[in-house]
């Protein structure tokens, strides 16, 4: 079972050592350092997030604590023409694409404004389980067939493996090669169900072998582990990997174990399914912690720069929080704007019903 | 007699069809094909024959046999830049789909707040009367047209088919184009060889008249207008309008046809309850009532799950009803 570490890819252990045999991916101290501190932001983010959603600041909320190390690290594996397809709780990873704070705020907080992402290889949310896979598989045949160039990663959970569109998806996305990295967030539990309940198979990485590419597990709580199998992952699918002796690109899919401290979402409450023994067990391994005594082992930081780090993320979100809640609502009639290219005649119709709606009533009597 | 004139064909609906697709695809590099048996087969109903040794395997694509997968992965091709055309192979079996029509290709632009488009269109024959096999025969453009941000078409011509699958493609929003497969075949038509459009959401009177409008699409024209000749023996003067865009809705044409003959008759397929007739009577209770001199007659199929073909001519609509409706409008 997927509980303890087998065979998968690992870097750091729960102390942040590295491990017997395994080889630090080549990057510079302040990746590092900027690895570290977006992790750090991530957390802090989502402790907000959720404290925001208690105080009726914001609507639902999906928290994201324990999954920093997959988000980040894998998101920080791609180039700046990459794609990432996320699903709806990749905050972090959609924030090292160049998503800000505030706009992810503004989108829990029910504003459609907060997924205008214009400029960044970052598609919108996908709420229904699993359905972005067939959109990263289709946009990454598209690049294919254009010659983009462009590796896409796609994100989704545990639970989306269960789903026909991730089967339709990874066997498209093998029969036609296409250069798409399928990056499984397996924190254990879809909901209340856990892991043992989606499937039978040993893995979730071992269904790649029945698409006909690689599966690959690793421990998605260590931050350079992930870092490494996403290069890999995205170096196969542009053609320039392991599996590029005839240049021939392929994709993979990543099996990131990991653990949702938290719950799914703030509507969700976990101590009906699962037990504190359970989410403690898992909290020894918070990628947090392991990439800081990493960091500190090699003298990169130490309390000074972890302060500093500290009080910046503290300042970002805070600024963050502030630009959310100080964007004016969207005008009613923003609704109709993007339904198609121009606004039918009966759409017209409809966002002047409203406008003279609006205007006989005003919001105090209208939303009452 | 056929007075074929210089630079056009005389092509079936299905010819229309394919010569639709082979037309935009030599027009715009990014269009593209793709769908269960739809290359090297050509397509169940012959759609895209000779296409795939025309444009070759990377523009005209045989995919594995997954509906949401040849749409799902058809909105990524869109949204990348492309205009994917795929086909589901009868439009019954378009339900493992539903979701990434409904949730995603209807949506895309919404969500994005108009960055990314999803400029796709489905095709898939629809509708009855061809003695298929269960699931091959259903009409449900109405739940296609209830959601926002698709485009709706069904074709009755082999000219319409050309140049509404044209505009279709060239639009900038997903559309379901709905082939009447009772008509693929049943009669010819002129077709130019040039690419041309046909505009959507524009319907068409085929037959004008001063003392019932007939409102109606796909293969259900026919029947229509061979109702509307025989009451013409009796001076029963039929409009007939051919709604061909289901959504967007032409309510300027519906409404001034309408308010000409005051009385009304909506032909279709599909089930009557839910069904596009109480939409058009709806919008013609909204905006034309002190035009109306009688109930508006709905004629359509019946609530039912599409019958095996024993009983398919009972159910679908066909000229008697349609006569029988048109003169108790008429008769009121």
């Amino acid at each position: 079972m997927s509980a303890d570490p087998g065979d998968r890819v690992r870097i750091l252990d729960e102390d942040g050592t590295v491990v017997d045999g395994a080889t630090v991916p080549d990057l510079d101290e302040e990746t590092l350092v900027e690895m570290y501190r977006t992790m750090r932001l991530a957390r802090h983010f989502d402790e907000r997030a959720v404290s925001l959603q208690r105080q009726g600041r914001m609507g639902t909320y999906p928290p994201l604590a324990g999954q920093e190390a997959a988000q980040v690290a894998s998101a920080m594996a791609l180039s700046p023409d990459d794609w990432i397809f996320p699903s709806y709780r990749e905050h972090a990873a959609s924030y090292v694409r160049g998503v800000g704070l505030d706009r992810t705020l503004r989108y829990w907080m029910g504003d459609e404004r907060g997924n205008e992402l214009t400029g960044l290889n970052v598609f919108p949310v996908a709420v229904p389980i699993a359905t972005q896979v067939l959109h990263a598989t289709g946009a990454a045949w598209a690049s294919k067939l254009s010659g983009g160039g462009e590796a896409f990663v796609c994100y989704f959970g545990d639970g989306a493996t269960s789903e026909g569109d991730f089967h339709e998806g990874l066997n498209f996305a093998g029969v036609f090669d296409v250069p798409a990295v399928f990056f499984c967030n397996n924190n254990q539990w879809a909901i209340s169900v856990p892991r043992e309940r989606q499937t039978a198979s040993e893995t979730l990485a071992g269904k790649a072998e029945a698409y006909g590419f690689e599966g690959v597990v690793v421990d998605g709580m260590d931050p350079l582990a992930v870092y490494q199998a996403t290069s890999d992952a995205i170096a196969d699918a542009t053609g320039e990997g392991r599996n590029g002796e005839d240049g021939r690109a392929r994709p993979t899919l990543i099996e990131a174990v990991q653990y949702r401290f938290g719950a799914h979402t703030t509507a969700d409450d976990p101590s009906v399914y699962r037990d504190d023994a359970e989410v403690e067990r898992w909290k020894r391994k918070d990628p947090i912690p392991r990439l800081e005594a990493f960091l500190r082992g090699r003298g990169i930081v130490d309390d000074e720069r972890v302060a500093a780090i500290e009080e910046s993320v503290r300042a970002e979100v805070a600024d963050a929080i502030e630009a959310a809640e100080g964007t004016e609502r969207p005008k009613p009639g923003d609704m109709f704007d993007h339904v198609y290219a121009e606004r039918t005649d009966r759409l017209a119709e409809q966002a002047a019903d409203l406008e003279g709606l609006c205007e006989r009533h005003g919001d105090e009597e209208l939303l009452e | 007699m056929s007075t074929q004139k210089p630079d056009t064909q005389n092509l079936t609906l299905v010819q229309a069809v394919r010569d639709g697709l082979k037309s935009e695809m030599h027009r715009d590099e990014d269009v593209l094909v793709l769908g269960e048996d739809v290359g090297k087969n050509g397509g169940v109903f012959r759609a895209t024959e000779g296409l795939y040794e025309e444009f070759g395997e990377d523009r005209v694509i045989d995919t594995p046999l997954a509906e949401s997968g040849i749409v799902g992965t058809s909105i990524g091709m869109a949204a990348y830049g492309l205009r994917p055309v795929p086909e589901i192979q009868f439009s019954g079996f378009m339900y493992p789909a539903f979701d990434q029509i409904v949730s995603h290709a209807a949506r895309l632009r919404n969500r994005s707040r108009g960055r990314f488009s999803c400029p796709m269109v489905v095709r898939a024959p629809y509708g009855g009367g061809i003695r298929a096999p269960e699931h091959h025969s259903e009409s449900k453009e109405a739940i296609y047209v209830h959601e926002a941000g698709l485009k709706v078409v069904v074709p009755s011509t082999p000219y319409d088919t050309k140049g509404l699958l044209a505009a279709s493609i060239r639009d900038p929003d997903p559309v379901i184009f709905l082939e009447p497969k009772l008509i693929y075949r049943a009669f010819r038509g002129d077709v130019p060889e040039e690419p041309y459009t046909v505009e959507l959401g524009e319907a068409a009177v085929r037959r004008e008249g001063a003392d019932v409008s007939v409102f109606t699409w796909g293969a259900m024209t026919r029947p229509t207008l061979s109702a509307a000749e025989s009451v013409a023996d009796d001076g029963i003067d039929c409009e007939v309008v051919d709604m061909r865009t289901l959504s967007p809705m032409d309510t300027d044409t519906l409404l001034a046809s309408f308010e000409k003959t005051g009385r009304a008759v909506v032909v279709h397929e599909a089930p009557k309850t839910g069904g596009l007739a109480g939409e058009i009577t709806a919008t013609i209770q909204e905006e034309a009532l002190y035009y109306q001199e009688a109930p508006i007659e709905r004629v359509t199929g019946f609530d039912v799950p599409y019958p095996l073909y024993a009983l398919e001519d009972y159910y679908m609509p066909e000229d008697t009803r349609i006569e029988e409706a048109i003169r108790e409008t008429v008769a009121f």
